[in-house]
């Protein structure tokens, strides 16, 4: 069956199949999960033999829903998000007829969880004048043959699931001397090979969700290696680019979101209203409500097939949004405001904003503006490629590396 | 929670509300460019009453409320709403938002037969209605003391800040005993133009001494159909305030990208990429707002009167931002009377009173998701 043949009532009849040979109330979770990924109902864009049926992207939203109406289980994709959103459409990209066989089954079925070595302590926003060396086995030495493994030098930061990651998709300098977007090359690195060392890093809020990375002598082989050497910065791209989709996508109610325990206080303590409060929490109601909109809004573009520039700028305003907002409910609770849940350290699985305490939401919310891109390199991202604004000069793009200021 | 929920809206713009947004635009840039409007100002007064019958009469954007059977378009709201975008990206002086949309809605809520016959004049352009209201007036708001029904419909009392009131045929005027239809020519009529911070849609102080009109409706019920004038109206005007903001980030766009100082494009200053950048977002998220409220009102949503609140309290700080961003970054030349940023950001400026300030409507948002003052 070709692609363009695969309609959505073809799908359903396909959900329909695993259903009855795997009905969810009787059959083990991972046994269903493995069942939906060789009918090729795991993602249905991917390729038939890897999860997929080669079918339109915007059919997937079919199965889902079909899929969550009959109970069945889902992969858990909050937890396995890096592989799921990032890893995998890098390795389908980029990667060999093995390793898509290899990687792809185990990371859609949530066996092994994947993690991002990209951000280094000395490359925030500026990730392609990363450090991290990998060398080549061999390379110094007379023949030049290369072909040995690559043993691999360094620090990534930033980094989730690190502590539960089986792999990790990782890009390290392969040639100092190129200027910094060139001699980048990209990797599928084992987290529990020898020389891998994870250590929780404690943020503002107490909590460890993030590790450093130390990477002392790792070995991987070059069968690892997504794509050529000296690519990895255009690999890393396509990477980033997914990042970037999967972020904003998600559906609000109206009052959803930070401004949902800040209201409900609000009604329900009348004893901490006071004039100013009240209007800065009408303000940022009613900015809430336009964003939900906005969100709406590029959601009906996309459905329509007409993606549009906004969602460069949905990540700004609920970085802002949430800080504000999460500040105001700090200050509405007064005394109560002063306290905290909780310091100790601890290690959460997933970020959760609900169920936790205004002190935390306030703290974990300037995280907003920083994780997966700064607010300012966001803004200069729609300023040029939005608005068409010329960029501001810039005199490392030619200069090699090894002799950036750093 | 207990306010409203939240209808499904269709925030998008039709194939038909863009073959209807290209013509009206097109029009725009032929008969009523920026120079074109300051000329006008000039001469003594903006109204261009050709453009005024091409736009009313021949593309049919008068008539877009009215439904077919009293000669209207039988369209809806969120036409209306391309119009007013495209008029606030125009700065127009047009009495579209005045005749067309709030006298329009008045005449159908009055829904008596000599209503009828004046909506079936507006919507074929043949005749300009403006009620005899102060254009800061809200939704929500209390209405004005009406003027004096001295008896058998001899009309007395003034109203000040009446938009467009310099170029009507038929003044709508709201008495003690109802609503009467007044032509302006009447005896007993008499206008003074007031000298208005925006010089695109004027305002008059109207007088009535002895005035005669036609009775249009009883007391109750005009006040019914001047309110829901007033909800459409806000909520179309922040269409308008889109547009306002849409003209002055494309035009600081444009005027950045080739205006050099140290040898560099303006554009290229990252402090100025990042002020331009958040006003896009804010225009984008003006844009969402003001979509909503044009399709809560066409669709008549229970949630239609927070939505528009929502629209109102949001897109009006936008236009006026946009436009004040277009002076600074035009730096001296946006000072200037020659270039057309005054006209916007005064009409920014004018439209961030009309029809309700800001922080009304956050009080009416107040209300309606009852989250109540201390």
């Amino acid at each position: 069956m070709t692609a363009a043949a695969l309609t959505a009532d073809h799908l359903r009849s396909r959900v329909r199949e695993l259903l009855s040979a795997h009905p969810p109330a009787t059959t083990a979770r991972a046994e269903f999960l493995r069942a939906r990924f060789d009918a090729g109902l795991a993602w249905v864009h991917y390729p038939e033999g890897l999860g997929g049926l080669g079918a339109p992207r915007s059919l997937q939203a079919v199965v889902d829903a079909e899929l969550e109406a009959a109970g069945a289980p889902d992969n858990d994709p909050r937890r396995i998000g890096i592989g799921l959103g990032m890893a995998a459409p890098t390795i389908l990209a980029y990667g060999t007829e093995e390793q898509k066989r290899r990687f792809l089954r185990p990371l859609w079925l949530g066996e092994e969880v994947w993690c991002q070595l990209f951000s280094e302590p000395g490359a925030g926003s500026d990730l392609a004048a990363l450090g991290t060396r990998a060398v080549r086995e061999g390379e110094n030495e007379s023949e030049g043959e290369g072909g040995g493994d690559w043993v691999v030098d360094g620090q990534k930061v930033w980094t989730s699931s690190a502590h539960t990651a089986r792999w990790a998709i990782l890009i390290a300098r392969t040639d100092p001397a190129l200027p910094k977007h060139q001699g980048i090359t990209y990797f599928l690195c084992d987290m529990t090979a020898p020389g891998v060392e994870v250590r929780p890093l404690r943020q503002i809020t107490g909590e460890a969700e993030f590790n450093e990375v130390f990477l002392t002598g790792v070995r991987i082989p070059d069968a690892h290696r997504l794509g050529e050497v000296g690519q990895g910065w255009a690999v890393a791209r396509t990477t980033l680019m997914n990042e970037r989709v999967s972020i904003g996508g998600m559906r609000i109610p109206r009052e959803g979101g930070m401004i949902a325990p800040v209201a409900a206080a609000w009604r329900e303590r009348p004893e901490l209203r006071t004039h100013d409060l009240h209007g800065r929490l009408l303000e940022l109601w009613v900015e809430a409500e336009v964003a939900r909109l906005t969100g709406e809004r590029l959601r009906q573009q996309l459905a329509q097939g007409q993606p549009g520039p906004e969602g460069s700028g949905m990540k700004l305003t609920f970085a802002r949004l949430n800080q504000e907002i999460s500040g105001l409910e700090v200050e509405l609770l007064g005394e109560e405001g002063l306290l905290y849940e909780d310091w100790t350290l601890r290690r959460p699985e997933i970020v959760d904003f609900t169920g936790r305490d205004a002190g935390y939401r306030y703290l974990r919310a300037k995280g907003n503006s920083i994780e997966g891109g700064t607010s300012e390199i966001l803004l200069n991202i729609v300023a040029e490629r939005v608005l068409g604004l010329p960029a501001e000069p810039r005199d490392d793009k030619d200069l090699a590396w090894k002799d950036l200021a750093r | 929670m207990s306010s409203p929920a939240a209808a499904p809206l269709d925030l998008l713009y039709s194939e038909t509300e863009e073959e209807l947004r290209t013509a009206v635009r097109s029009l725009l840039a032929a008969r009523s460019a920026p120079a074109a409007v300051l000329a006008r100002i000039e001469a003594g007064g903006p109204h261009d009453p050709e453009l005024w019958r091409v736009l009313a009469a021949e593309i049919g954007t008068a008539g877009l409320l009215v439904p077919e059977k009293l000669g209207g378009q039988g369209a809806g709201h969120r036409e209306a709403a391309v119009v007013l975008e495209e008029l606030g990206r125009a700065a127009a002086p047009v009495p579209y938002l005045t005749s067309a949309v709030l006298a329009t809605e008045i005449l159908l809520g009055c829904e008596s037969a000599e209503s009828a016959d004046l909506l079936r004049e507006l919507a074929a352009g043949r005749s300009v209605c403006v009620p005899a209201l102060p254009l800061t007036l809200a939704p929500g708001a209390p209405l004005p003391a009406p003027v004096r029904d001295s008896g058998g419909g001899s009309l007395g009392g003034s109203v000040g800040s009446v938009a467009d009131a310099v170029c009507p045929d038929v003044l709508l005027v709201l008495a003690d005993t109802g609503l009467y239809a007044v032509p302006a020519d009447a005896a007993g009529v008499s206008r003074t133009p007031l000298v208005a911070l925006d010089l695109t849609r004027p305002l008059a102080a109207v007088h009535l001494d002895g005035a005669a009109g036609t009775l249009l409706a009883d007391p109750a019920t005009a006040r019914a159909a001047i309110a829901g004038a007033l909800l459409s109206g806000a909520g179309l005007l922040a269409s308008e305030q889109l547009g306002i903001a849409e003209w002055c980030l494309t035009e600081t766009v444009a005027y950045l990208r080739t205006r050099h100082q140290f040898n560099r494009p303006l554009g290229s200053f990252q402090a100025l990429k990042h002020r331009l950048a958040r006003l896009w977002l804010d225009v984008a998220s003006a844009r969402a707002a003001a979509r909503a409220a044009a399709d809560a009102l066409a669709t008549g949503a229970a949630d239609a009167p927070l939505t528009v609140a929502v629209a109102q309290a949001y897109c009006s700080g936008v236009a006026v931002r946009a436009a004040e961003e277009c002076v600074q970054l035009h730096g001296g030349i946006g000072m200037t009377w020659e270039h057309p940023a005054h006209l916007y950001l005064k009409r920014a400026k004018a439209d961030s009173l009309a029809l309700g300030t800001a922080g009304h409507h956050r009080g009416l948002v107040a209300d309606f998701a009852e989250l109540p003052a201390p």
